[in-house]
């Protein structure tokens, strides 16, 4: 069951403030309404992993990690590999953190950044499949969240595409449906680059890329993963409030020409 | 994803026979269940979804208790025989996502400033599933609310648009959500004209989506007009039987 969130006593205090503050155009951490926080990504950090990356979006640190095995596919897909993602709320990462099974926020932040993965189809499945029906290459996809100040969702698939980016596996070839692995390293096969950017909505005001002091405040944000060709391939809309439909397509037009900024800074390092 | 099908004709229509801008049908009742504080039912399609309300109560358990409003909690579940292949009973990672989702789209309208230390509880139960089950849960569980008496500032509709054979459609089926490119789920405050639900997956450029969005926005205003419809209905015939008591009772 969904239970309402309990908003911290600090938080409460601090509503005034950073919706004064919102009200006058400025922000707590001194950025304008439409700037992203500096955004630093450090690929391969993991050498035992297929893949990795460690992104810090502000002072929010999360690290991604890919391994690749193998598995049956799914029936109504028996030709594609397998994408699984799965996010952790580390306990160490934030005092409002618990051990544990993953709680809703940490299952919708996996699922949103799945459905930019999937729906973008950034990862070519179908040259993941070794044998139709049998035998398929699965992509894990495991989100590491590490240091908690806001915007989890940007940072988590970041941290995810560099992750797959970064991705090496084995050439194999298929004799009579048995698996041989070459000597030879590849990338995994990548067709797009989904870039999610989040904005929330503030008393009146929609600021970007909102931080933890930011976030206990706001009363909704809005998340829209754009791939390569500025088409939209996710979104989703998260907290207590409501979007009146011009700020939604404010907001999606906004997103799509910052994705594709962050999406030039990002693609050329890591590839 | 392949069409094996073409899910538009030449004549523009689909493969049940609806226009691209055509809901399906809808048959909304409110104060099915006899022991909730509010219910209502709710056909979408071949979508059969029950919801239920209880509350404002006692939380239990208290720690979970807000001083200075009601803690709501939400369950959006799929019967195990709902869909084509049997489901699990146990809650879904989809579930709990789209739990937490519905809550976050009806909350906001619940004065639940008027209840501290209390809770008021959602249930949305998928009987049968045709796409667009979490905004035919949002519009059946908004109306039980208002059955259970619950101050709340506005009903909730919800459709989903999408896109099916490169054109923007409502309400996709089941098929179209499957084979479908795009599918986008929201739901509105009509009068307010403001969205509390807003979710998307598929492929859209931000014409196609604009387009999607006020298809979705128009056609919750139409199903917020069914959900008034169905509230008259039951609180009408329940004024009219107390009118016509009154009556006979000074004869």
């Amino acid at each position: 069951m969904s239970v309402t969130r309990q908003l911290s006593p600090v938080a409460r205090l601090e509503q005034k403030t950073v919706v004064d503050l919102i009200a006058k155009g400025k922000r707590v951490d001194e950025r304008g309404p439409l700037d992203y926080r500096p955004t630093t990504i450090t690929l391969g950090i993991i050498e035992k992993a297929n893949g990795s990356a460690q992104v810090y979006l502000g002072k929010t640190k999360v690290l991604a990690g890919v391994k690749i095995e193998t598995g049956t596919p799914f029936e109504d897909t028996p030709d594609e590999g397998i994408l699984t993602v799965n996010s952790e709320f580390v306990p160490l990462a934030s005092p409002t953190f618990e051990a544990g099974p993953p709680d809703e926020n940490s299952i919708e932040l996996a699922r949103v950044v799945d459905r930019g993965i999937r729906e973008s189809k950034a990862i070519d499945l179908r040259k993941l499949c070794i044998q139709s029906g049998k035998k398929v290459f699965m992509v894990f996809v495991d989100i590491y969240v590490l240091d908690h100040d806001g915007n989890l969702i940007d940072a988590a698939a970041t941290a995810a595409l560099g992750a797959l980016v970064n991705s090496k596996m084995h050439a194999f070839e298929v004799e009579d449906g048995e698996l041989r692995y070459k000597d030879e390293i590849i990338p995994i096969p990548m067709r797009d680059y989904p870039i999610s950017i989040t904005s929330s909505k503030i008393d009146s005001a929609i600021v970007l890329d909102p931080c933890l002091e930011e976030e206990q405040v706001m009363s909704c944000r809005l998340t829209v993963t754009t791939g390569k060709d500025d088409r939209i391939c996710a979104m989703q809309k998260g907290g207590l409030g409501f979007l009146s439909p011009d700020e939604i397509k404010q907001i999606v037009s906004t997103s799509i020409s910052k994705a594709r900024d962050l999406r030039a800074k990002i693609i050329p390092n890591v590839k | 994803m392949e069409n094996t099908v073409r899910l538009i004709d030449d004549n523009g229509l689909r493969v049940d026979g609806r226009r691209v801008d055509e809901l399906r049908p809808l048959k909304i009742e409110v104060g099915i269940l006899d022991k909730a504080d509010g219910s209502a039912y709710v056909e979408h399609g071949k979508n059969k979804i029950l919801a239920a309300v209880y509350g404002p109560r006692e939380a239990h358990p208290k720690h979970i208790a807000l001083a200075d409003r009601a803690v709501i909690r939400c369950r959006y579940h799929m019967a195990p025989f709902s869909t084509e292949e049997r489901k699990s009973p146990a809650p879904s990672r989809r579930e709990l996502e789209l739990s937490k989702v519905i809550r976050e789209a009806l909350e906001p309208t619940i004065m639940s400033e008027y209840y501290p230390r209390s809770t008021i509880d959602i249930f949305i139960e998928v009987l049968q599933a045709d796409a667009g089950t979490r905004c035919a849960g949002i519009t059946a569980a908004s109306l039980a609310l208002a059955d259970a008496g619950v101050p709340m500032r506005e009903l909730v509709a919800g459709c989903a648009a999408g896109k099916v054979d490169g054109r923007v459609v409502l309400d996709l089926s089941d098929i179209e959500d499957k084979q479908g490119e795009a599918d986008l789920p929201v739901a509105l405050l009509p009068k307010s004209n403001m969205v509390s639900l807003l979710q998307m997956d598929g492929s859209l450029t931000e014409d196609e989506f604009n387009q999607a969005l006020e298809m979705s926005t128009a056609a919750c205003r139409k199903i917020y007009e069914l959900q008034r419809e169905a509230l008259r209905q039951k609180y009408h015939a329940a004024r009219d039987v107390a009118e016509k008591e009154e009556a006979e009772a000074k004869v």
